[in-house]
């Protein structure tokens, strides 16, 4: 399992048989990491497998006594109370959103709570000086005084390298570092982590991006369901992209899937050609020339690593209501259509279920009834008057096809649990009985059982005739459910798979490399 | 406790509100040795506060929109100086300065509902330029005089229901009007009741609905009998009848309408009601023009109270008619509100003003009782809220309450975490 050369490398860390906890549900089981002063380690594992909450552990965000293990670092048990301890200890956590305030400086953002002081006011020369050091030392040619919202998100990661560098920084751990960055910025930050390297910085690097883990990592450690799985040594097992995928997904597929018979039509919805902008950056791409198309009675699945660009997609088709359009058409039965708001859309025979069902999906305030008719006021109410009686009976009617778990149908939304949440949310959007329903992260959250009888409602929906869009960041759901896959990478379509075509490998492959399938 | 919790409903808060009006009213009777019941006392408090509640109708829309309006002090003052002068100058009859007043609040609520919704300023920096704005109008148009008004534009503000039919020493209009109140009340519930039934739902005990139905009616009848037993002349004021038209209008909008869901949707969730096909930036635009609208009436009630329109009319009333809606029950954060609770929360203010009044207490102490009042019932919905949303009743009488199917917090709870865990991995 480890590699066997320990003994001969300073171990710099340690973490030993950690488990963490929340109410319910067991985030770490048992996990060990092993990592020698001076390497690369990299953390691979699929979205929700434990990487992050690990790193939180490691850096004191879940302070002592919230897990148990122990955290071995230079030698020594630590008992980290919050970030501030494991910082001084110099391991410094770069987080995939980054920590720095747009309106304050480079300088002050370097310095922030670490402020130079001489004689009670802050010695700016004296820091502005220092940040130069820094910046030369991670290679970026900039202003000290420049406000950080005018430099690239490459930059800002450079940034906050300089910051993790001013805090003598021992142990660096960087969550998706280039998951924002373009090619020459992720490039030209990978080469500053060989160069830090030199320089006897250990660092933890937490991607999806295999292609660069191969590029610079010296070993891995796979993560799976809340387990280390085992720990490579890039060189000495000569481990490729294939390898760690293997790890990554190994798991068996069990049969949790209804059985469903495809009775699928003729071509349904069609998109071509569609690209769309960043909402803010001005010449970011986040869809990139898509093409796709759903049959009727169709599931096709939609696979893409987190920030590929699939929740982009989907909601830029549904209304426009993410992004800056730029060109593309939508065409249902061979019709063009044009919507340009989420009403046309909604109006058009389009349902969208967001990934993001407390903070997109759901108004926590409102009681069942009310959200599940929230989406087509119009069909119960008379003159703009809602009719209470026809949305109770609405309301009632979805509870029992649905089999929600809930005392009434004027509970609030707030008190279901997750399962019984995205049941109400599937029932709003089949109450305006839609042709194409795009489903983002369906299961997100939910329990086994709670699966099952989402999965055999998205059969269901499909049996009618309706063409359904599954996205999921779980390979063996996609599988079991989709009749065709698609791939999607940094914003592109990368491939398509038939149901009998596709393997977690194969698909893995596509999404994590910009290479077109033979499919 | 549980007997009255049903009766009002679960609604703590709302609960809280009406328990703690009826005490202040009954505390103010006992207090000023029988002065606040008086029908001379009753129609004054509510001539002198129907403006302020008819403000508080359009703030609570505008707040649980999730915005906020400090310019109706203002506005109120601009429309009626503008109105006044139409009349006195133009010498247009009555019922055109109403339609010119209002029409000009459709104008002013279409300005800062174009910068609010369309523009995106957050309608705090929008409404306080408009407080300056429509300040300055009110002072550029009048040239900062007094400007009267003639005696039919005063009835709005002032006059009574008249005198019809034969003499039953009461006021038969003011008569016919709390029986009609009764009757609705009885019909409504009644007509709930039975719709409720036959769709399956819970129903409370016909002894619940009874006393329910019986407290509520007999408020009304002697509200009734105090407002047609007061000095000759005197009955339901004007203004109180345009106010009930308003709340019973506003009420149905806010609660039954197309429109007024999307209000509630909006506020509780911008972005899921986006992606449920709500036009947010319409809905925005609408509650900002409806709260200019309201406000115009209110300043030209008060012009007609008053007699005149001065430079200084509204000063201040935005507080009072935030305060009362943050009283009602609605959250800064929007989403949450009721037109009922503001009014509710309105005339709390207003009994305990007057009482304070009657009883002699300078205007030094009552502003800082009103303060105290207004910090202690949000405060009240704050805590309530960080307990799980269990009030101090809602604790004190959780043991005698049923388990009504066990309402699962627990699963949520675990969701949660794993969706927290799902989305940091």
């Amino acid at each position: 399992m480890t590699s066997e050369n320990t003994h001969k490398d300073p171990v710099i860390l340690e973490m030993r048989s950690i488990t963490k906890e929340f109410p319910g549900v067991k985030a770490l089981a048992d996990v060990n990491l092993r990592v020698k002063a001076g390497e690369i380690h990299a953390i691979c594992g699929e979205n929700g497998a434990g990487k992050s909450t690990l790193m939180k552990v490691l850096s004191g965000v879940y302070p002592f006594g919230t897990y148990t293990g122990d955290i071995v670092y230079q030698a020594e048990v630590q008992q980290f109370k919050d970030i501030r301890a494991s910082e001084h200890a110099g391991i410094v956590i770069i987080h995939q959103e980054l920590a720095l305030i747009p309106e304050l400086s480079i300088t002050e953002n370097i310095f922030l709570g670490n402020e130079p002081v001489k004689r009670g006011v802050i010695d700016w020369a004296e820091a502005r000086t220092r940040t130069r050091e820094l910046l030369a030392r991670v290679g970026l040619r900039e202003d000290p005084d420049t406000p950080i919202k005018e430099i690239g998100v490459g930059k800002q990661q450079l940034v906050e390298i300089a910051k993790a560098l001013n805090k003598s920084v021992k142990l660096l751990i960087l969550d998706e570092p280039t998951a924002a960055l373009n090619e020459s910025d992720s490039q030209h930050l990978l080469d500053l982590i060989l160069g830090l390297k030199g320089r006897g910085i250990t660092s933890i690097i937490i991607s999806h991006k295999l292609n660069e883990i191969e590029q610079i990592a010296d070993s891995i450690t796979i993560i799976r369901d809340g387990k280390s799985i085992e720990t490579l040594d890039v060189k000495a097992d000569g481990v490729d992209e294939d390898r760690i995928i293997k790890g990554m997904v190994g798991r068996t597929l069990e049969s949790r899937f209804p059985d469903h018979e495809p009775k699928i039509g003729e071509v349904l919805f069609e998109v071509k050609n569609w690209t769309v902008g960043h909402p803010q950056v001005q010449d970011r791409l986040v869809c990139k020339g898509s093409n796709f198309f759903v049959r009727r009675g169709e599931i096709v699945g939609f696979a893409g690593l987190m920030g590929a660009g699939r929740t982009e997609l989907a909601r830029s088709v549904f209304g426009r209501s993410y992004g800056r359009f730029i060109t593309g058409s939508i065409y249902k039965n061979g019709k063009e259509l044009h919507l340009k708001s989420v009403k046309q859309a909604i109006d058009a025979g389009l349902g969208y279920v967001t990934e993001d069902r407390k903070s997109l999906g759901l108004n926590l305030l409102d009681d069942i009834k009310t959200t599940t008719v929230s989406a087509a006021l119009h069909k119960i109410s008379k003159h703009f008057v809602v009719d209470a009686n026809k949305e109770f009976t609405v309301a009632e009617q979805y509870r029992k096809s649905l089999r929600t778990k809930t005392p009434s149908v004027e509970e609030g939304v707030a008190k279901l649990s997750g399962g019984n949440q995205q049941k109400v949310v599937l029932a709003k959007w089949m109450f305006t009985d839609p042709d194409l329903l795009i489903l983002d992260e369906p299961t997100r959250g939910i329990d086994v059982g709670a699966k099952y009888e989402i999965y055999g409602i998205i059969q269901q929906l499909a049996n009618q005739g309706k063409g359904v869009i599954v996205i999921s960041s779980e390979l063996p759901e996609l599988l079991g459910l989709s009749d065709r896959i698609y791939t999607i990478f940094e914003g592109a379509i990368t491939g398509v798979l038939n149901k009998d075509e596709a393997s977690q490998e194969s698909l893995m492959k596509l999404m994590t490399s910009a290479r077109k399938a033979a499919a | 406790m549980n007997a009255l919790k049903k009766l009002f409903g679960g609604n703590t808060r709302q609960f809280g509100m009406i328990f703690a009006l009826v005490a202040l009213i009954v505390f103010f009777q006992f207090a000023t040795d029988g002065r606040t019941l008086t029908p001379g006392n009753v129609i004054n408090l509510f001539n002198g506060n129907s403006y302020i509640l008819i403000l508080a109708i359009g703030m609570v829309l505008v707040i649980i929109a999730g915005h906020i309006d400090l310019s109706v002090g203002s506005v109120a003052a601009f429309v009626g100086v503008t109105v006044a002068l139409a009349i006195r100058d133009w010498g247009i009859p009555w019922y055109a300065g109403i339609l010119l007043g209002l029409g000009l609040g459709v104008l002013i609520g279409a300005w800062q509902g174009f910068w609010t919704a369309y523009v995106g300023i957050p309608a705090f920096i929008v409404t306080l330029a408009g407080m300056l704005l429509f300040r300055g109008f009110n002072q550029f148009v009048g040239k900062s005089n007094t400007i009267p008004v003639p005696a039919d534009f005063q009835y709005i503000g002032s006059g009574y229901l008249p005198e019809v039919g034969p003499n039953t020493g009461f006021n038969n209009l003011t008569l016919l009007l709390g029986l009609l109140g009764v009757a609705f009340v009885v019909f409504s519930e009644l007509r709930a009741r039975r719709t409720a039934k036959a769709l399956g739902a819970e129903v409370p005990e016909g002894w619940v609905m009874g006393t329910k139905l019986a407290l509520v009616c007999g408020a009304i009848l002697y509200a009734t009998y105090l407002f047609a037993t007061g000095r000759p002349g005197t009955s339901f004021p004007i203004p109180g009848l345009i106010l009930a038209v308003l709340v019973l209008v506003y009420g149905f909008i806010s609660s039954k309408t197309v429109v007024g869901r999307h209000v509630y949707a909006v506020g509780g969730n911008r972005h899921a009601a986006e992606l449920s096909g709500v036009q947010s930036k319409k809905v925005n635009f609408l509650v900002m023009m409806n709260m200019a609208i309201l406000a115009g009436l209110a300043g030209m009630i008060f012009v007609g109270r008053s007699t005149a329109s001065g430079p200084f009319d509204g000063v201040g009333w935005e507080l009072d008619a935030i305060a009362a809606v943050f009283i009602g029950g609605a959250a800064v954060t929007g989403g949450v509100g009721t037109v009922i609770g503001s009014i509710v929360g309105g005339l709390v203010m207003a009994v305990l003003n007057n009482g304070l009044q009657l009883l002699g207490v300078g205007a030094d102490l009552t502003q800082i009782i009103k303060g105290l009042v207004l910090l202690i019932a949000v405060a009240f919905d704050v805590y309530n809220k960080s307990q799980g949303k269990r009030s101090i009743i809602g604790l004190l009488t959780q043991n005698f309450n049923r388990p009504s199917g066990g309402a699962p917090l627990q699963p949520d709870e675990v969701t949660s975490t794993k969706e927290t865990i799902a989305r940091e991995a």
